[in-house]
């Protein structure tokens, strides 16, 4: 037998060191069968009251917000954003980056925890990514539309065109065109291949008829077979491979749109780590949002643990202090360069007419995840919600806070302006957030909101040598519980 | 009576756990079938090996998609920048020494392509999207995207034998063996 040669089997004296025992993923031993049934369920029963009484209002916010504000601002013009003066520019700027932040945890979440090895990943992961595309599609609205004239939108596209005049590649505003636009695209692949498998699942479940055929078609024809899990494993490896430096990527060129500008407050080396963390830090604050009541509505306790939320709770944590730092150095490097008008930029955002925002930010963002610290905040989940909620709020002051009080003390004092935004403003950023809710619910709806299949393959039982090691047990492991025992045992 | 043709797909047996399919496919490889395939809810870490199978050839693929991508950002962003319509935008020469300033959309148009090849290099190579597949004839073959694990041995493996394949199957474990037919 393989296990007679490990060292463990000779005799040796004093006390055995407990090999801890992993926490699982997924608690009360629920079988294969379970998983598909609890998955599909969402899927396939009734939804409950919640998910009504959710959508309706979002969908009408979506309708009226983007729907609504959209038709206005393309039959008026652009003027009814406000976009007369270069703050005004800043609105739809500062909910372009608030959105397109929300979406890196889940590409993070997909990517960078798959090829680290985090198996806990496989809970949360379908939601996340789903949130990924949902939100860059809200994020997408305001730059397009902010063009002012959106029919002349496909100038941005490098297509031959009448004025024989070409985009500018050195712009980091074109950087912004192409990596938002492949981010988008993708995170579709990405979510989609990641999807086959779990469609052909409720596919199969189906009885024949039009859901079995949509679910058939999107399925692709998926068996399950070896010779397509081989192939399907490298291609989701690669997609991961691809994934990690494009979200890394994406708020690094989202800040270059800042940073390569010679505005103080702006022109600093830091920004691209200190937007990738924040974004890191704000998306996953927003998939604990998202999946902690969904979580009690479908009764995926089993599936999203306490463990879970945890590591969740620890990301924030971590990104949350690496965004406090960013925010101390900025103001450091502030200090020390000597530069008066950076200074300047710094002192206007803490004690200016803004400091309320710039308050909100450091005590939403900095401090409020600070009691992730704290074993008792990371279990108790009203503590949990309240905190993910500080930094999704944080989250968006910290951009009107760079973009805004920026913008408002530029060189001219003639652009000197005070920032207040127009109700259509602030019509079209609400709308954005019933829209952004409003799909997700239907992801709730029509598609496995977990990946069944990758939850699955957490399963003890899924290692092929399962049922060599149950019967050969490994021999130096022992329970904390035989531990404890053994230790009383050698005292008496 | 039923005047429809029927042919043999092949044999398909269940197995009860990611360990016998584990073991089971180990002897189909070594009985010498070339035609046959094992089915799971989800990937079987090792069974590649088991099966005999080689390694996906699809990063070939993605590394020529990619390679695609860059040379695609390079030639649009040069040609447009420097040969047909030259500008000097924050001092920037309109020559190729302004390459620095290509890298991003480099960059992104290498992970665009890289993207598609990945989904249609898959496509290709596990041969889907299809409508239908003999298999879906089977009345327990649902199970394999649930809590099932199967052994399909196709009819046209030439070493596939009618009884002995049965037998076969019977011996590593298999249970629930049914011949699954597809109309002609």
């Amino acid at each position: 037998m393989a296990s007679s040669t490990t060292t463990a089997h000779e005799p040796h004296t004093g006390v055995k060191l407990p090999v801890l025992e992993r926490e699982k993923l997924i608690l009360n031993e629920r079988s294969y069968h379970w998983i598909t049934e609890r998955i599909c369920g969402v899927v396939e029963n009734k939804q409950p009251l919640l998910w009504w009484l959710l959508f309706i209002p979002s969908a009408l916010i979506a309708a009226i917000g983007v729907g609504g504000g959209l038709f206005h601002l393309v039959s008026t013009g652009v003027g009814v954003w406000g976009n007369t003066n270069r703050v005004m520019w800043g609105w739809p700027i500062v909910n372009f980056v608030f959105w397109i932040g929300i979406g890196h945890a889940g590409t993070l979440i997909s990517a960078i925890l798959f090829l680290t090895r985090q198996n806990w990943r496989t809970s949360i992961n379908r939601a996340a990514e789903a949130m990924t595309i949902f939100a860059v599609m809200c994020a997408g609205i305001f730059p397009a539309f902010h063009v002012g004239r959106v029919w002349f939108a496909w100038f941005l596209a490098p297509v031959p065109n009448a004025n024989a005049v070409w985009q500018n590649f050195k712009s980091p505003l074109l950087w912004d065109v192409f990596a938002v636009s492949t981010y988008f695209t993708v995170s579709l692949i990405f979510w989609f291949l990641g999807m086959v498998p779990d469609l052909a699942t409720i596919r199969d479940r189906c009885k024949p008829g039009i859901r079995k055929f949509l679910y058939g078609i999107f399925a692709l024809g998926w068996r399950g077979g070896n010779r397509q899990w081989s192939h399907y494993e490298m291609a989701y490896l690669l997609l991961a491979a691809l994934s990690t430096p494009l979200v890394l990527s994406v708020h690094s060129v989202v800040s270059f749109d800042f940073a390569t500008s010679v505005v103080p407050g702006w022109h600093t080396t830091i920004f691209p780590p200190y937007f990738v963390a924040g974004a890191i830090f704000g998306g996953f604050a927003m998939v604990l949002t998202i999946m902690i009541p969904a979580r009690f509505v479908y009764g995926l306790q089993d599936l999203i643990t306490m463990k879970h939320i945890d590591n969740m709770a620890k990301i924030i944590l971590l990104t949350g202090t690496i965004v406090g730092y960013a925010y101390l150095m900025e103001l450091f490097v502030a200090f020390y360069s000597g530069a008066i008008y950076e200074m300047d930029a710094f002192k206007f955002r803490i004690a200016g007419p803004y400091w309320w925002a710039y308050a909100a930010m450091m005590s939403l963002n900095v401090i409020s995840p600070q009691f992730f610290w704290f074993k008792a905040c990371r279990e108790n989940l009203w503590v949990v919600m309240a905190i993910a909620m500080c930094v999704n709020v944080g989250m968006w002051f910290e951009r009107f806070v760079i973009i805004v009080t920026t913008l408002a003390r530029m060189w001219l004092p003639g652009d000197w302006k005070t920032f207040s935004p127009s109700p259509q403003d602030q019509m079209l950023f609400v709308g954005t957030i019933g829209m952004f809710l409003a799909l997700f619910m239907l992801f709730l709806r029509f598609l496995p909101c977990i990946n069944i299949a990758e939850v699955k393959w957490t399963k003890l039982e899924a290692d092929p040598h399962f049922d060599d090691k149950e019967h050969h047990p490994d021999p130096g492991a022992t329970t904390i519980a035989a531990y404890q025992k053994e230790l009383v045992g050698s005292k008496s | 009576m039923s005047t429809t043709r029927k042919r043999v797909y092949g044999y398909l047996a269940e197995f009860k756990s990611a360990s016998a399919l584990y073991k089971a496919a180990e002897k189909v490889r070594d009985a010498g079938f070339r035609k046959w395939d094992c089915y799971s809810p989800y990937p079987i870490h090792g069974l590649d090996g088991a099966m005999g199978l080689k390694r996906s050839i699809l990063p070939w693929f993605v590394f020529f998609g990619g390679m695609t991508g860059t040379a695609t950002a390079f030639a649009l962003a040069y040609s447009t920048q420097v040969v047909i319509y030259p500008t000097v935008v924050q001092a920037k020469p309109a020559n190729i020494f302004t390459i620095p300033a290509f890298f991003p959309v480099m960059f992104e148009l290498t992970i665009l392509f890289s993207g598609f090849t990945v989904l249609f290099g898959l496509l290709a190579l596990i041969q889907l999207p299809r409508l239908n597949h003999p298999l879906f004839a089977s009345r327990q073959f649902h199970r394999a995207t649930d809590d099932g694990f199967f052994i399909a041995i196709e009819a046209r493996d030439p070493k596939f034998s009618p009884n002995q394949t049965k037998e076969l199957l019977a011996e590593i474990g298999g249970a629930n063996i049914e011949l699954v037919e597809e109309e002609d």
